[in-house]
């Protein structure tokens, strides 16, 4: 069975500075965004021919992106359900687009602003409702707001049940993203944080604390993605794609309103698109030389690290100690601060950090990395990236 | 329980596919799901049984349950993220029960009569109902006594 194995490459990559109630309009960042992409990969806005995003994205649709940008024709316009649960999946679309001859150089974008995500949260959830309806029903009266939280403290005490994880140990992950930051001067919080600073911040979610949700701005991202053969004649190295994929397991939900019933509530999705990853791509977790795995939460990104098989399930508080994560360590995870510590964005900056890395242009440069594994939120459908130099 | 007639908080609407669950609620009985072809639970309720497929379905009244995991919301990081009525429920304990009686399906209540600080996984709980409104009735569960 032939799969996109190798066929496509991610070409541009363009991301906007992270900025603090900028007064703009999530338009404005996602055409930034684009343009640098295009301009990265040595293209004109002339040569697009296709566009998939987020059904959460509210900055632009395909035909507002097209007048803005002037390109002739959109030969293929896709998206995605959701939101940080697509960001790998974006590029798995726009490869099949290639690959199927459907449009020759597709562009990947999410932009957001604080202002709009935060205040039209409710809203933006409440358009999702068909596809929740029924299950809300059984959330909202007992004061569930089907926000991540709930979904993410539910699943965290019980990892700290079932395997005996600490906070102390999940406060890894924060603490070494802002490692991270402190090089990349694109990155929101770049002060360095201990274990006992972590430990200080009040309980929100129990057992989820107030600090540890994503640094959230205003910031656009995007990607140019085309066949292998056209990209031998852009601007940079192409970075290729091994392997790309979307994956639910059972009882899948637009939030998290089904998670609670999953067989395993302490199991993300990506323990079903994992095996299909490696095997597209033809390598084994410990071939991985850098990951970047979303990071909403610390404990998210812990439960992600296992289910891409770094390590075993229930071993993820102890795996992620000792360096084990940090540049120069086993599995250099985030390398550029993550939503953790650089910014928000929906997953899509952990797609350019994973393409700056086979390029060889991170802040925090991973020596000789040759394979980047990228994975996107819990949220169901989630998706991966096996990219290579 | 006394029942208020300007409760603020969000209720569930009656829907054919869930209606039987929350007239089991005013009742005072918990109805859960059980297909009547292959006998498998479900939770919440819906048409079809993803095991067998089938579209027959009964309810089965259960009692009893175990604290299979929760949260308490003290505080949350942006006020968007408050449910209309619940800005002042703090602390707030939201408990995912494990129901024995009906295959060991779990669902999502709050908890009455503990503290959220005993709260704890493994906790035997009963059923209790909570009349809110002269129309629904929500389940919530209380440690065994």
């Amino acid at each position: 069975m032939e799969t996109l194995k190798d066929k496509c490459a991610i070409v541009g990559i363009g991301q906007t500075p992270f900025l603090l109630d900028s007064g703009r309009t999530e338009l404005s960042f996602a055409l930034e965004a684009i343009k640098l992409a295009i301009e990265d990969a040595g293209l004109t806005s002339k040569d697009i021919d296709g566009f998939v995003s987020y059904t959460l994205d509210t900055s632009a649709s395909d035909a507002i992106l097209a007048n803005n940008l002037g390109t002739p024709d959109i030969a293929y316009a896709g998206q995605l359900p959701h939101a940080g649960g697509s960001g790998c999946g974006m590029v798995a679309h726009a490869c099949a687009a290639v690959m199927a001859g459907l449009a020759d150089y597709v562009v990947c974008w999410r932009a957001l602003t604080d202002s709009n995500f935060t205040s039209n949260r409710m809203q933006r959830l409440a358009v999702h409702q068909p596809f929740s309806r029924d299950a809300d029903d059984f959330l909202r009266p007992f004061g569930w707001t089907l926000s991540t939280m709930e979904a993410f403290a539910m699943a965290c005490r019980r990892h700290m049940y079932e395997y005996g994880t600490t906070i102390e140990q999940i406060a890894t992950i924060p603490i070494t993203a802002r490692k991270y930051a402190a090089r990349n001067p694109r990155a929101l919080r770049r002060d360095p944080l201990t274990v006992e600073e972590y430990m200080s911040w009040p309980i929100a979610v129990d057992p989820i604390r107030q600090f540890e949700r994503s640094a959230i701005a205003d910031v656009g991202g995007a990607c140019v993605v085309t066949s292998a053969e056209r990209a031998k004649a852009c601007r940079h190295r192409p970075v290729y794609v091994m392997a790309a994929g979307q994956g639910s397991g059972p009882l899948p939900g637009a939030t998290y309103e089904m998670w609670n019933h999953r067989p395993v509530i302490t199991e993300t999705a990506a323990k079903y698109l994992a095996p299909r990853l490696y095997n597209m791509a033809g390598v084994r977790p410990e071939d991985i030389d850098v990951a970047e795995l979303y990071d909403c939460f610390p404990f998210t990104c812990l439960a992600l690290i296992e289910d891409y098989g770094f390590c075993a399930k229930g071993e993820g508080g102890a795996f992620i100690q000792d360096g084990r994560i940090e540049l120069g360590g086993q599995l250099p995870l985030n390398t550029h601060g993550g939503h953790q510590a650089e910014g928000y964005i929906h997953g899509f900056s952990h797609v350019l950090e994973g393409v700056r890395q086979l390029r060889g242009t991170s802040t925090a440069q991973v020596e000789d990395a040759e394979l980047v594994l990228v994975g996107s939120a819990w949220t169901c459908p989630t998706s991966g990236l096996i990219l290579r130099r | 329980m006394e029942k208020t007639t300007n409760y603020e908080k969000p209720l569930p609407q009656i829907r054919p596919d869930t209606a039987p669950f929350w007239e089991g609620c005013k009742r005072h009985e918990l109805l859960i799901q059980r297909c009547s072809d292959c006998g498998t639970f479900r939770h919440p309720p819906r048409p079809m049984c993803p095991e067998c497929n089938s579209l027959n379905s009964e309810w089965v009244k259960v009692t009893k349950g175990t604290v299979y995991s929760y949260t308490v919301v003290h505080d949350r990081p942006m006020p968007v993220l408050y449910l209309p009525g619940f800005a002042n429920d703090r602390p707030l304990a939201i408990v995912l029960v494990e129901l024995p009686e009906a295959g060991n399906i779990r669902m999502v209540s709050n908890i009455v009569d503990c503290r959220s600080e005993d709260l704890k996984i493994g906790t035997p709980v009963e059923v209790v109902f909570d009349d809110v409104t002269e129309e629904i009735t929500l389940p919530k569960f209380k440690p065994t006594a």
